[in-house]
């Protein structure tokens, strides 16, 4: 009776195969029927062609729901980032009565349901009379980015030692010019980083989105829209290889840079 | 003190219901080299930091050359720090780092420069100005740290145990080097350290710190002859503790019984512990105890331990009666363990302390 490692792991390899392959094949289909010269989504394909691509370029309210995203994901990674910059150095720099309360609380949009935290920013902006539009879009957004940000600021924050920005402002610099010529660099790499994250949340996010945009459509709108035209199932499809390459070409950026941050951490606390 | 140049004046720090350091009140001469010496924990970086600015006092008034700086930023104090951590600016190169704190000093660039090469020599790492922040070493970066504060010819270097992080043989390097350089400088250094032979080494007075208190302020030598009490006595080297009784003083002599340890005589005692009855700590110095062997007088005692280290041996006597062992430095090493010894001292070698 031989037990041997390898044979005992094929069950595991196998179960690691049936589940990347679960999770990436419909990934993989969309760009594979996008360039599929038919109309229904089935095998066997057809043939190729870029026609839905053409299509969806030609799309002019495609046009403004993608500029109205991008809009909408520049102002939403701008200014939660910013709010993270400022929370993540409160956070680690200044010993807060309940700082970990504090935490918590910005962190809690994370955890409740987009379709509860849309509901009620909806009810609390009519009860306020305010008109949906674009504006409302955002603000739902940065509910939901500032904890993205908070979180890979303070660990940026929390690599570098406190002592750099007492030794600037112990060498003539105040607050101001001490955030700009010591902190500031030193979390370049996170804030990078937390532009591209909350940039991609915002981007991709659609409920908070469907209940707050009014008639100004997003992206994720838009292609929810085309979905009742079954003939446009194709450009949707071609919309969607577009944004997922994107997407992950910038998520990809931001974990790169983020690891230029831990190498940078190393070298400060030496 | 009239000849004060940073006067600490009453100074207490609470952090909620601690007191970090209570009522310092003392003051530092021009271009001395003051150290604040004791266990972590004593309040001595929390004085530091106050007299750089990064904590403010909960009462009293810190001047330095004559102005209150008491509720000023650092960046307005006459202060320069070099910090334990260093704090090299790891996204500028060296010289960058140095001449961080001479934009604002209104000098042209090329004055700038110029002070930075004179830095630069001064710390000994000449054409290392281009060189990156992480790729300096650990005695480096600690000269970098010192230059950069210097170059702005503060009045007064701080120095949070600037050497804690190097290994003994550097350490000794430098604190002959940074002795050297405060000599040359002539600018006023505040030390903080817990080693208590770096303090002896460099300083020229120490402020021995216990519990937020100051306990005493004096020359090396002072403070190892004749410390006040049996903390400072404890810090500072090693020290036999003899409990006891003054009996009486006749001329400059007074006699003390010690109970088991017989009856002991003290020169030159402070007046105020001399009365009759008084409760006392007799305290010697391992070296000053002469050993001999058994028989002669003095106080008796068996050799329990003997450490051989060179120059001399450090010896723990056990006297009978006694519940701690007494400790000998002696010069020859005849003597080992288990032979009967007898210990005996100079009246001049006894310090006389208070007892609490």
């Amino acid at each position: 009776m031989r037990r041997r490692g390898p044979k005992r792991n094929l069950g595991l390899v196998f179960y690691a195969v049936l589940y990347l392959a679960f999770l990436y094949l419909p990934v993989l289909f969309l760009p594979l029927f996008s360039f599929n010269d038919s109309a229904f989504i089935a095998f066997p394909l057809v043939g190729f062609t870029t026609k839905w691509y053409g299509q969806m370029l030609a799309d002019s309210a495609m046009h403004t729901a993608l500029w109205n995203s991008l809009k909408v994901g520049a102002a939403v990674a701008l200014a939660s980032t910013a709010l993270g910059l400022l929370a993540a150095k409160a956070l680690t720099r200044y010993r807060l009565p309940g700082g970990a309360a504090v935490l918590g609380f910005t962190s809690l949009p994370l955890f409740i349901p987009d379709i509860v935290l849309g509901i009620s920013l909806l009810i609390l902006l009519n009860t306020m009379g305010m008109q949906l539009s674009l504006i409302s879009v955002m603000l739902g957004h940065i509910l939901i980015c500032a904890p993205f940000a908070i979180t890979v600021l303070m660990s940026r924050f929390d690599g570098f030692d406190k002592s750099l920005e007492e030794a600037s402002l112990d060498l003539g610099e105040n607050a101001w010019t001490t955030f700009w010529r010591v902190t500031f660099p030193l979390v370049l790499p996170g804030i990078i980083s937390s532009l591209l994250l909350t940039f991609i949340v915002s981007f991709d996010e659609f409920l908070i989105a469907y209940f707050l945009a009014g008639t100004e459509a997003t992206l994720p709108i838009y292609i929810w829209g085309q979905l009742r035209f079954p003939y446009k199932l194709p450009v949707v499809l071609a919309l969607g290889a577009v944004i997922l390459v994107v997407s992950c070409v910038l998520v990809v950026l931001a974990e790169w840079v983020r690891g230029l941050g831990q190498g940078g951490k190393r070298m400060v606390g030496a | 003190m009239d000849d004060a140049y940073i006067r600490i004046e009453n100074i207490t720090k609470r952090f909620g219901a601690v007191k970090a350091v209570d009522r310092a009140d003392f003051g530092i001469r021009r271009g001395e080299f003051f150290s604040l010496l004791g266990p972590s924990g004593c309040g001595k970086t929390t004085l530091l930091r106050m007299i750089a600015g990064f904590e403010y006092p909960s009462e009293g008034e810190i001047y330095i050359d004559g102005a209150a700086v008491t509720d000023l930023p650092p960046n307005k104090r006459p202060s320069n720090m070099v910090f334990q951590s260093y704090a090299i600016f790891p996204h500028l190169n060296v010289a960058d780092n140095i001449g961080y704190g001479l934009r604002r000093s209104g000098l042209s660039k090329a004055e700038r420069n110029a002070r930075i090469e004179e830095a630069l020599a001064m710390i000994r790492l000449p054409d290392m100005g281009n060189r990156r922040a992480d790729q300096l070493s650990g005695g480096q970066r600690q000269r970098v740290a010192l230059a950069r504060a210097l170059v702005n010819r503060p009045k007064v270097l701080l120095l949070d145990e600037p050497l804690g992080a190097l290994d003994k043989r550097l350490r000794e390097a430098m604190q002959i080097e940074l002795r050297q350089i405060q000599k040359n400088v002539g600018i006023t250094f505040v030390f903080v350290t817990h080693d208590q032979e770096e303090a002896l080494s460099m300083s020229d007075r120490i402020a021995v710190m216990s519990n937020g208190q100051v306990l005493q302020i004096a020359d090396p030598r002072t403070l190892y002859d004749r410390p006040n009490c049996r903390e400072v006595a404890d810090f500072i080297g090693t020290m036999n503790f003899f409990e006891g009784k003054v009996i009486g003083t006749g001329g400059d002599i007074t006699e003390i019984d010690a109970g088991i340890a017989g009856r002991l005589s003290a020169k030159n005692v402070a007046v105020e512990l001399t009365a009759p009855g008084n409760d006392v700590l007799v305290a010697v110095r391992p070296e000053k105890i002469v050993l001999k062997t058994a028989g002669a007088a003095g106080l008796v005692g068996k050799i329990s331990t003997s450490a051989y280290l060179g120059e001399r041996s450090h010896l723990q006597i056990l006297v009978p009666g006694l519940k701690d062992p007494v400790s000998v430095a002696a010069q020859t090493t005849r003597e080992h363990a288990g032979a009967d010894v007898s210990l005996s001292w100079p009246a001049e070698a006894a310090i006389v302390l208070p007892r609490h």
